[in-house]
């Protein structure tokens, strides 16, 4: 893994961050997102946003309902328009889905007609890819994620989170060099949940895919994450920027070492200078 | 080598164990044939406890004799080769123009009210007309059929079509797919039960169109069938056409949903809109 080197800007408006390292998978420069009311206003969304994540890092977003960690990843993708800034992903202004993006979304999205195995084939099919070679590593992604013997399972024959499994080996079936999931274990119960960080863990330890990752949990972004970016309330902009030097290595104990509970502390602490965000705690 | 004696011999024992189980579980199995045998019992006794004249109400055994004796078989793939010729028209017409309208979100909403309008005009209504227009014939009674039997399947498609779960168009839109890909794979698919609630009301529309166009003017069929035996006094004879008539509706029935189930193996049938 590259050297990861952050510099966390502490100012509030986020004008300029700036980050040392060169191999750079996603660069945004104040991105804005702002909506029109129905009396002919505006409302600022999001923003303006300064960040870059660097090659093969984890991040993970954090922050209250409604501060537009959804918005930024819909941003990111290239599945809605920005008002103002600048996306580069790769390198390549983004301005439309970008083929080198997987997402994985809040629900699995299966398609219920579609096997297991062909629910992961869909992206290879819309994107024309050799369909031989993709089935072979398709096969190779449900065995990764731990559903070899469920290929031909119908998606009502799956469990929430096998589902999602499924969800996350179709993401990875073109081979993007960035994954963006948008809180896809929020509807799991806390067991699964547990697990399904843990072999997400180890499947971009395996897969070596840049992450970027919506959650509302504070110890799971924690716990997954390179970086936390933490996002203040509406219009969402970077409270404070996270670098996690925990072992990229970690198992659950990990949580309750005292270097968890700082990182969960200083998060935290983001929340409570803000008293209308006592709902989030 | 003892055990196979005993286990040919525990086969037949078992096998009428699990059906008791099975009648035990369902007993429908039983309680619809015995309706239908109780009914015709009573029917029977009523008529002849009350010595009612045959051409007034005819005794299911008349009826029984009527249906022996008459030849239904001709009439019957005629009106049943005019409502599937009404129907495959329909459902054809319907799915391509559901689809083509659905494409176009403004064709849709200026379309949607005239639709809805014509779908609860009685179609019926227009059928004089189309013996006007297209004769004695078959070619009238197909276009009967097909004109009553479209629009059910049309405001399906087009409703089935346009409730597309909207995570999937995000997530077909976040591959960058194609307006065919998104329609084929996804949109299509997605509206098949809709699309086969439309077509389970259409088939049975489309007997009903044959057999009105029938009774408007005709020279074969069981609508015509019927027209006739009416007008001779032949009540066992309507009763036992109609006896047919209710047979081919339920065949038609279980073939959708044989066909219903292969194709919708996936759906949740308590999703699956009732006819």
């Amino acid at each position: 893994m590259p050297a990861m080197s952050i510099v966390r800007d502490t100012s509030f408006n986020q004008e300029a961050n700036t980050y040392l390292n060169q191999s750079a998978a996603i660069v945004v420069e104040a991105l804005e997102k702002t909506y029109a009311t129905h009396d002919g206003g505006k409302v600022q969304a999001l923003g303006p946003i300064s960040v870059t994540v660097p090659q093969g890092g984890f991040m993970t977003i954090v922050g209250p309902s409604g501060c537009g960690k959804s918005t930024l990843l819909k941003l990111l993708s290239g599945l809605i328009p920005r008002t103002a800034g600048s996306i580069k992903v790769n390198g390549e202004e983004v301005h439309e889905p970008h083929r080198d993006i997987g997402m994985v979304f809040q629900s699995p999205v299966l398609l219920p007609w579609k096997s297991a195995l062909d629910n992961v084939l869909l992206p290879a099919r819309v994107l024309g890819l050799d369909m031989a070679a993709s089935r072979v590593r398709a096969l190779e992604l449900l065995d990764m994620v731990g559903l070899a013997d469920f290929a031909g399972r119908y998606p009502s024959e799956l469990s929430g989170g096998m589902q999602q499994r499924v969800a996350i080996a179709r993401s990875l079936i073109h081979d993007p060099s960035i994954l963006m999931m948008d809180e896809p274990f929020g509807a799991l119960d806390a067991m699964t949940r547990e697990v399904m960080n843990l072999e997400l863990l180890r499947i971009w330890r395996k897969a070596g895919k840049t992450i970027i990752f919506v959650t509302h949990s504070i110890p799971e972004a924690i716990f997954l994450g390179t970086h936390v970016m933490v996002l203040s309330n509406r219009p969402g902009r970077i409270a404070d920027l996270v670098l996690v030097d925990l072992p990229a290595e970690r198992g659950l104990e990990i949580m309750s070492t005292d270097a968890f509970g700082v990182f969960s502390n200083r998060i935290r602490s983001q929340f409570r200078v803000h008293s209308d965000m006592q709902g989030f705690l | 080598m003892e055990s196979g004696p005993t286990s040919v011999a525990a086969t037949p024992a078992k096998s009428s164990l699990s059906l008791a189980r099975k009648l035990r579980a369902r007993p429908e199995l039983i309680l619809i044939p015995g309706l239908f045998v109780a009914i015709v019992l009573i029917w029977e006794a009523i008529i002849r406890g009350f010595d009612i004249p045959i051409y007034i109400m005819p005794a299911p055994s008349n009826i029984a004799l009527s249906l022996v004796n008459t030849a239904y078989l001709d009439n019957a793939l005629y009106t049943l080769g005019e409502a599937m010729l009404g129907f495959l028209l329909a459902a054809v017409c319907g799915i391509v123009l559901g689809g083509l309208i659905a494409q176009f979100p403004l064709a849709e909403k200026t379309l949607y009210p005239y639709l809805i309008a014509i779908q609860t005009t009685p179609k019926v209504a227009v059928a004089p007309l189309f013996i006007m227009w297209f004769g004695f014939g078959m070619t009238s009674k197909v276009i009967i059929a097909a004109t009553i039997a479209f629009f059910p399947i049309l405001v399906n498609v087009i409703s089935g079509l346009r409730s597309t779960d909207p995570a999937r168009l995000e997530l077909m839109r976040s591959l960058r797919a194609t307006r065919w890909q998104i329609f084929t794979m996804v949109r299509l698919p997605g509206a098949l039960p809709m699309i086969f609630a439309g077509l389970n009301i259409a088939i049975i529309f489309s007997i009903l169109g044959a057999i009105v166009g029938e009774f408007l003017g005709s020279r074969k069929g069981l609508g015509n069938a019927i027209m006739q035996m009416n007008v001779n006094l032949d009540t066992a004879g309507v009763f036992a056409t109609l006896f047919v008539l209710s047979a081919i509706g339920v065949c038609l029935h279980l073939l959708m949903g044989f066909l219903q189930r292969k194709a919708l193996f996936w759906a949740d049938s308590s999703k699956i809109p009732a006819v």
